[in-house]
This record gives C-alpha cells, sequence and structure tokens, in this order.
C-alpha cells in the first residue's frame, strides 16, 4: 500500500518535472523561464522525495532534511539570479507590461 | 512505474540543455543550469529507491548543496560585470 502511494507520489514529481523542463524551453524571457523552472520543480522535489521516502520509510528521514534543502535554497537561488540579471541589463520581451523593480508603477 | 519518471525527467533535461546551448544571454543559461541541477537531484534520488542504496541519498543532498552555491556564485559574477 505504502508502496503504491509512493510510485503515484513519484510520477507526479515526474510530470512537474517534465512541465519545468518545458517552461525552460518555451518561455519568451529570462524572467519567465526563471519562474516557470523554478516553481514547478520545487513541486515535483517536493512530490518525488516525498514518494520515495514513503515508498521505502528507512530513506524518509535523508528524504525530509532533501526537501527542506530545497525549499530553502531554490528560491533564494532564483530571487539572487533574477535580481542580477536586472541589474547586469538582461531586458524583458516586448510583452511585459510591469516592471516593479524598476520602480516605475507601468505608466 | 519508474520507468515513466525516467522517461519524463530525461526529456525535461534535454529541454532544458537546448536551452543551456541556444540561450541568448548568459543569464538564461545559468537559469536552465539551476533547472537542470534540481532535477537532477530527484534523478538520484529516485535511482536509490530503484537501487535499493540508502547511501545514494546522501550524494543527492551533497549535489544540491554544490548546485546552489553554484547558482548563487555564478550570479554574483553576472551582478558584478556591468
Amino acid at each position: 500500500m505504502n508502496g503504491i502511494i509512493g510510485e503515484i507520489l513519484i510520477l507526479i514529481g515526474a510530470f512537474f518535472y517534465f512541465l519545468g523542463g518545458l517552461g525552460v524551453f518555451r518561455m519568451p524571457d529570462v524572467y519567465n523561464r526563471l519562474q516557470a523552472g523554478t516553481k514547478a520543480t520545487t513541486l515535483g522535489t517536493f512530490s518525488t522525495v516525498l514518494g520515495v521516502g514513503i515508498a521505502k520509510p528507512e530513506f524518509l528521514l535523508k528524504a525530509v532534511v532533501i526537501v527542506t534543502f530545497i525549499a530553502l535554497t531554490n528560491p533564494v537561488g532564483s530571487s539572487v539570479l533574477a535580481r542580477a540579471s536586472h541589474l547586469s541589463g538582461v531586458k524583458p520581451c516586448d510583452c511585459t507590461v510591469v516592471d516593479e523593480y524598476r520602480g516605475g508603477d507601468g505608466e | 512505474m519508474t520507468p515513466v519518471f525516467f522517461v519524463l525527467v530525461s526529456a525535461g533535461v534535454v529541454l532544458s540543455f537546448i536551452r543551456i546551448i541556444a540561450g541568448p544571454t548568459s543569464s538564461d543559461r545559468v537559469a536552465a543550469l539551476d533547472t537542470m541541477n534540481v532535477m537532477l537531484t530527484g534523478l538520484i534520488v529516485v535511482l536509490a529507491y530503484s537501487f535499493d542504496r540508502g547511501i545514494y541519498l546522501d550524494i543527492a543532498l551533497v549535489y544540491a548543496l554544490l548546485s546552489f552555491l553554484e547558482t548563487i556564485i555564478v550570479s554574483r559574477y553576472l551582478e558584478g560585470r556591468k
């Protein structure tokens, strides 16, 4: 029973990993790519690693450690990279309406 | 069920790798590399489950730590380059 629940969670995580790769491939500029890649892969890691921990209970402690580490570091890396690319002059795509970081209100 | 996992994650890694090769700026390449690193961390965890080796989870943890440091350091470098 635990094995079936764990493998279903692993399959959900695989689907979100694929969506993360597809978003990185398809999105128009670096900020959209960061958002698609980071959000989808964070949820995919949650589901996959907890699924492995549920399917094998002796892996559960290290799985929780890995999930906590990814949950703490993935948003930090994403925001640091977005700030660095904005400061180094990477322009958003033409379809962007609001650029809050520049300080304007989108007018 | 895990072969389906390996097929889907391999497709995601290949799409990210195409973006690493074709990305217009360095920021695109680093973003795609960050996504690919998180995917490979999950792949190592599923390999630990599939081979029934608990020691591979430590490798996944160290890989996640090193990929986070790599993203931060490359971002600091990109930020300093005006």
